[in-house]
């Protein structure tokens, strides 16, 4: 395939279709996870961020802070898998707020506070991927939500490798909802090269 | 108390006593070190992939198991090194989700824990400990003065193996 598509040389209007993708995913997945805390929550415009692969680690913080990092995998028209990223104090507004607690400054969770966070990955993922099949007429099903808080760094590397097995550099989709909340989400959409194309071509930009 | 070199991913470098090299949160990439107790020199390669035969874009030695073990031994040996006298201690390699079998990734750290084994043997070097596997990430040292691998995760006692 001569022009595969290498993400260090993605054009203008490449980047431009991938940010509206992004835009137009997250804004639906802001309104599902507003709906489910029943709060009314902003969302600025999302940033694309075109990084090396070295830089992926450091994106959300220091390797070394602790993160929830949610993962499904993604099938059927295109294939490859897609993570959302959430920093605890954000974790714990939407654990408190579709449990009725309040307890915003504990970050360890238990149980059932772990599977509460599963479902809100779960829902944005969802909103976010079907906001992308509308968008390009392609199915897309994602799997059920895999869930890891650990050291960003570690977490990390899931997409880094995925990247990597395609290049030297990955795209991150950089979310601020809720201004009064400050809650920070991230979206790193990893369909492989093939799905690349197909999303590209669906939205009839030209190869 | 040396200098703390920290490495990033795909990354690698050698340090001579005191100093240490470092690299922060290995998920299911493996962190390579590498001692010789008779110069007190230590290495270290924060490798993501296993195989870089199996990848078209493979200009980054550092990043696959095949290429960086070698790569390190060759900056280990330019620091006046014997590669007889190396011993190795390996980290990482974790399953950081439960993917399902058919994922690309699924099992990228046990298969990066294999290959980096390969290479080693390859080279001829002793893999004399290691902590590998499992589900959580690890921050690791590599102490040039003594070949101590400081391993730290999350909620779990410092490791030194």
């Amino acid at each position: 395939m001569a022009e595969e598509l290498n993400l260090s040389t993605v054009n203008d209007m490449y980047y431009d279709v991938l940010k509206e993708i992004g835009n137009i995913g997250a804004g639906n997945a802001t309104t599902a996870v507003a709906n489910m805390v029943n709060l009314r929550l902003d969302m600025q415009v999302p940033q694309v961020r075109l990084m090396t692969l070295q830089e992926l680690p450091t994106a959300v913080g220091s390797e070394e802070d602790l993160i929830c990092g949610i993962y499904l995998e993604v099938t059927n028209d295109i294939s490859g898998s897609m993570m959302f990223l959430l920093d605890l104090h954000s974790a714990r507004f939407f654990v408190d707020k579709l449990m009725g607690t309040d307890d915003p400054e504990n970050t360890n969770f238990g149980e059932i506070e772990l599977s509460a966070i599963k479902e809100i990955g779960n829902i944005i993922a969802a909103s976010y991927l079907s906001a992308i099949a509308s968008l390009t007429n392609l199915v897309i099903s994602p799997s059920i939500p895999y869930l890891a808080i650990d050291m960003a760094g570690a977490i990390l590397s899931v997409p880094a490798t995925e990247f990597g097995i395609y290049g030297d550099n990955a795209l991150m989709i950089e979310t601020h909802f809720g201004d009064e909340y400050n809650l920070n989400g991230y979206f790193i959409l990893m369909p492989d090269v093939e799905s690349y194309d197909k999303i590209l071509k669906a939205l009839g930009v030209a190869l | 108390m040396g200098n703390m070199i920290k490495i990033g991913i795909a990354d690698l470098n050698v340090c001579k006593s005191p100093d240490a090299v470092t690299t922060l949160g290995l998920g299911s990439c493996v962190g390579v070190a590498l001692y010789d107790k008779t110069t007190h020199t230590a290495g270290l390669v924060h490798v993501m992939l296993p195989d870089s035969t199996a990848i078209r874009n493979n200009t980054n030695v550092a990043k696959f198991a095949d290429t960086g073990v070698p790569e390190l031994v060759k900056m280990m040996e330019k620091q006046g090194v014997s590669k007889r006298n190396l011993v190795a201690k390996i980290a990482g390699g974790a399953k950081m989700f439960s993917f399902s079998d058919s994922s690309k990734v699924g099992n990228v750290g046990e298969r990066n824990v294999e290959a980096v084994k390969a290479a080693l043997k390859k080279e001829g070097i002793r893999i004399i400990a290691e902590d590998t596997g499992l589900d959580y990430g690890r921050t690791v040292e590599i102490y040039a003065e003594n070949g101590e691998y400081h391993i730290k995760a999350v909620g779990k006692p410092l490791k030194v193996i």
